[in-house]
């Protein structure tokens, strides 16, 4: 290796921090914005025009802000946990393509590196969790650790589905395979569980059960400040973002799209799925820990299997694509019907109550 | 490989408060939690004491109606009324019918606003952001039409013993014709925001029960004793104003967990704007203050007094003994007495339902400790 590709190791890895840096700047603007459209308020005013700044101001004092730990701590786990769970968000962006050529490192493995990496987190907020020495956090912990170990398996079921279709766990090629459709048409229902799954792994509404902020104040990180607990945060709106890119790159087709240039194709796909989840953030309340459980062995993990089955056959027998998309719709709209089924016959209870004390009112 | 035996787990002990976001003010409870389940609880209260009912000892009549004011702060004029009608009772004063019918108002008015307050806290508790700004924009727009008759926003000190403090303002009419079609295009979309939600539903249905004769055993009133399938109101039971002139229903709920709890609240507010439609279209002219003489010296004597809050039965006893100052008062504050039934719900619950639970009882600290 000579000095040259040396450099232009660095510069590239020097340009991916920059580049976190930028977006999770630019996400947190957003999402306190798209937060206040929803809520009827402005959101930030105040920083320069319409609270453009406000995410610079935000960062500067989180720098500048005290470091305040907890006398009693694991100190070893306690100061690693950070760096544990931000390296993995960092080098995840690594074998992101975000156009045919814009990607730092396309790996013929991509798929496979992403899911890996991303595991790692977890040890991190367990260490977190632990190194605080704190009630609140512990649960957290226990909670982060079950969640997000139990999510992995349908999202990388459902990237299995994908990587059927496509033949290959290489981003590129994925969306080269998506060349005259993308997947979103043969997936809708594999769309949907990797939104959800997706959620899960973030730790974000409705499924923010580790931090969960009216339960355990913010579980494992409650007794980080400053610096350190910016990292958890910096790491949790880069996720965010790879989860917004993940999508795109499995399900829109990537950077393809006609007239802009593919850069531009694909910010909107990920600000589409981004703006989704902070849609959702702003609508739901938060689940129960045993619903969370419930709801991806009982549900999610029987659903994927069915859909790589189908998957398998359709790929196996060369189907016309439009029979996968009715199989994976009829799936879809089923479990959708039988949610909401669920959810009339129990609101249906109170009302008939309400319903039988006015009739004998009136008799 | 043999599993060792005498292995075993020790229960956590869990410390909730007094400053966490969910336990509605300065409230604390001591969680034994096995895992994330609530072996058991116990709950702290005082952190908020002030000795409010020694406090009326010191003063003289006029000057207690503050201090009621004071203690459920969310619903200030439905806390000043069983005073000032416990000190009428014992005087025999007659309060003008204006007066009554502007205090009726008031406190339905006041009712929604305490609703609300809830329906914003109790989403926040289950994990949802926007109910709670959902739910203060109706309020905030009741507390300035509150601050335009009292002259305050909170603590509104606007019942006097024997009428009001003064009549309703010139434009009072025309600020409720455009409140009312807000509140209701308001509490629709609130509504609409949490009641039917698949993930509201999952987190309040069975969460917390208590039936009927529990919750009576334990004292608890109000909607939270509605939620369980008792029918028991005073505007209904016990009438006091002119209640039994209004048309409107009380609405229950069918198994008392916190479903039921949030949904009898709801209701209450379609109920209690029904009321106030009614008494505005039939409130006559008139005086707003009976004959009082310059210093209350009730006559020797004890006096009960009990009225709906919007959160359950506020009662006050008071003994005279013919001075300008009682000889005691006591308080029974409706959030205090429904407090008692949180052990009997949370014990078997999971941690994440300790705070929904809590919510649902919709306590205000100021009410509990006095």
């Amino acid at each position: 290796m000579s000095w040259q590709d040396v450099l232009f190791t660095v510069l590239k890895v020097l340009a991916v921090i920059g580049l976190i840096t930028v977006v999770v700047l630019a996400l947190t603007y957003l999402e306190r914005k798209a937060l206040g459209r929803i809520q009827m308020r402005m959101g930030p005013m105040r920083t320069g025009f319409h609270g453009i700044f406000q995410p610079i101001a935000d960062a500067l004092k989180l720098l500048l802000k005290e470091d305040v730990t907890p006398s009693v701590r694991d100190k070893s786990a306690f100061w690693i946990a950070p760096l544990i769970v931000f390296v993995p968000a960092f080098i995840l962006w690594i074998t992101i393509p975000f156009t045919e050529d814009l990607v730092v490192r396309n790996l013929e493995y991509g798929i496979f590196y992403i899911i890996a990496v991303s595991v790692v987190a977890i040890v991190g907020i367990l260490m977190a969790s632990w190194g605080s020495n704190n009630k609140y956090a512990l649960l957290g912990g226990a909670r982060a650790a079950a969640q997000l170990i139990s999510y992995e398996l349908p999202i990388i079921l459902v990237i299995l589905a994908v990587v059927m279709l496509a033949g290959t766990l290489d981003m590129r090629e994925i969306v080269h395979a998506q060349g005259s459709y993308p997947y979103i048409y043969l997936q809708p229902l594999g769309l949907v569980i990797f939104l959800v799954a997706g959620l899960a792994e973030l730790g974000r509404t409705p499924f923010d059960i580790p931090t969960a902020e009216s339960e355990i104040v913010g579980g494992p990180y409650v007794e980080y400040s400053g610096m350190h607990w910016s990292m958890f945060f910096l790491a949790e709106y880069a996720n965010t973002f790879a989860i917004g890119a993940l999508g795109t790159v499995l399900f829109l087709g990537g950077w393809s799209g006609p007239l802009l240039p593919g850069v531009i194709w694909f910010a909107i796909k990920t600000t589409a799925i981004i703006m989704a989840i902070f849609w959702l953030r702003a609508t739901l309340p938060r689940f129960r820990i045993d619903q969370l459980m419930t709801i991806c062995w009982q549900f999610l993990i029987p659903l994927t299997f069915v859909n790589i089955l189908l998957t398998g056959i359709y790929a196996f027998y060369g189907w016309p694509s439009w029979t996968m998309f009715l199989m994976s719709i009829a799936q879809l709209v089923v479990s959708g019907g039988v949610v909401r089924l669920r959810q009339r016959a129990r609101t249906a209870r109170f009302e008939e109550a309400l319903r039988a004390r006015r009739e004998k009112l009136a008799t | 490989m043999t599993i060792d035996q005498s292995l075993d787990t020790v229960d956590m002990m869990l410390n909730m408060g007094p400053q966490h976001p969910s336990t509605h003010g300065v409230f604390r409870m001591v969680l034994t939690v096995d895992g994330e389940n609530i072996v058991d609880v116990q709950p702290h209260i005082g952190y908020l004491h002030r000795g409010s009912e020694k406090l009326c000892e010191a003063e003289d009549y006029r000057q207690i109606v503050d201090l009621f004011d004071r203690l459920d702060y969310v619903s200030s004029f439905n806390n000043e009324l069983p005073y000032v009608m416990a000190v009428e009772k014992l005087m025999g004063l007659e309060v003008p019918e204006r007066a009554q019918y502007i205090r009726l108002i008031m406190c339905e008015l006041n009712r929604i606003a305490s609703h609300l307050l809830f329906y914003g806290a109790f989403g926040a508790d289950c994990g949802a952001v926007t109910p709670f700004l959902y739910g203060f924009r109706e309020r905030e727009q009741m507390q300035s039409l509150f601050e335009s008759i009292s002259g305050a926003r909170m603590m509104h000190g606007y019942f006097r013993v024997g009428g009001v403090f003064r009549d309703l303002p010139d434009d009072f009419n025309q600020r409720l014709d455009s409140l009312l079609p807000m509140l209701e295009k308001g509490i629709t979309e609130c509504e609409a925001l949490l009641s039917k939600n698949e993930l509201f539903l999952e987190r309040t249905l069975g969460v917390g029960v208590i039936d009927a004769e529990t919750a009576i055993d334990f004292g608890v009133t109000g909607p939270n004793l509605r939620a369980s399938g008792s029918t028991y109101d005073l505007r209904k039971d016990d009438p006091y104003l002119m209640y039994p002139d209004f048309d409107f229903n009380v609405p229950i709920g069918a198994s008392g967990d916190c479903f039921d709890r949030y949904m009898v609240r709801m209701e209450e507010m379609w109920e209690s704007l029904k009321i106030v439609k009614q008494a505005v279209a039939r409130i006559p002219q008139g005086p707003i203050m009976a004959k009082t003489p310059r210093t209350l010296r009730p006559p020797k004597g004890d006096v009960y007094v009990r009225t709906e809050n919007p959160r359950g039965e506020m009662g006050v006893y008071l003994v005279s003994d013919g001075k300008d100052k009682p000889h005691r008062i006591k308080m029974r504050t409706p959030s205090f007495c429904n407090l008692v039934a949180l052990r009997h719900m949370l014990i078997g619950s999971y941690v994440a339902d300790a705070v929904v639970i809590l919510g649902s009882i919709d306590i205000v600290l100021g009410d509990v400790d006095r």
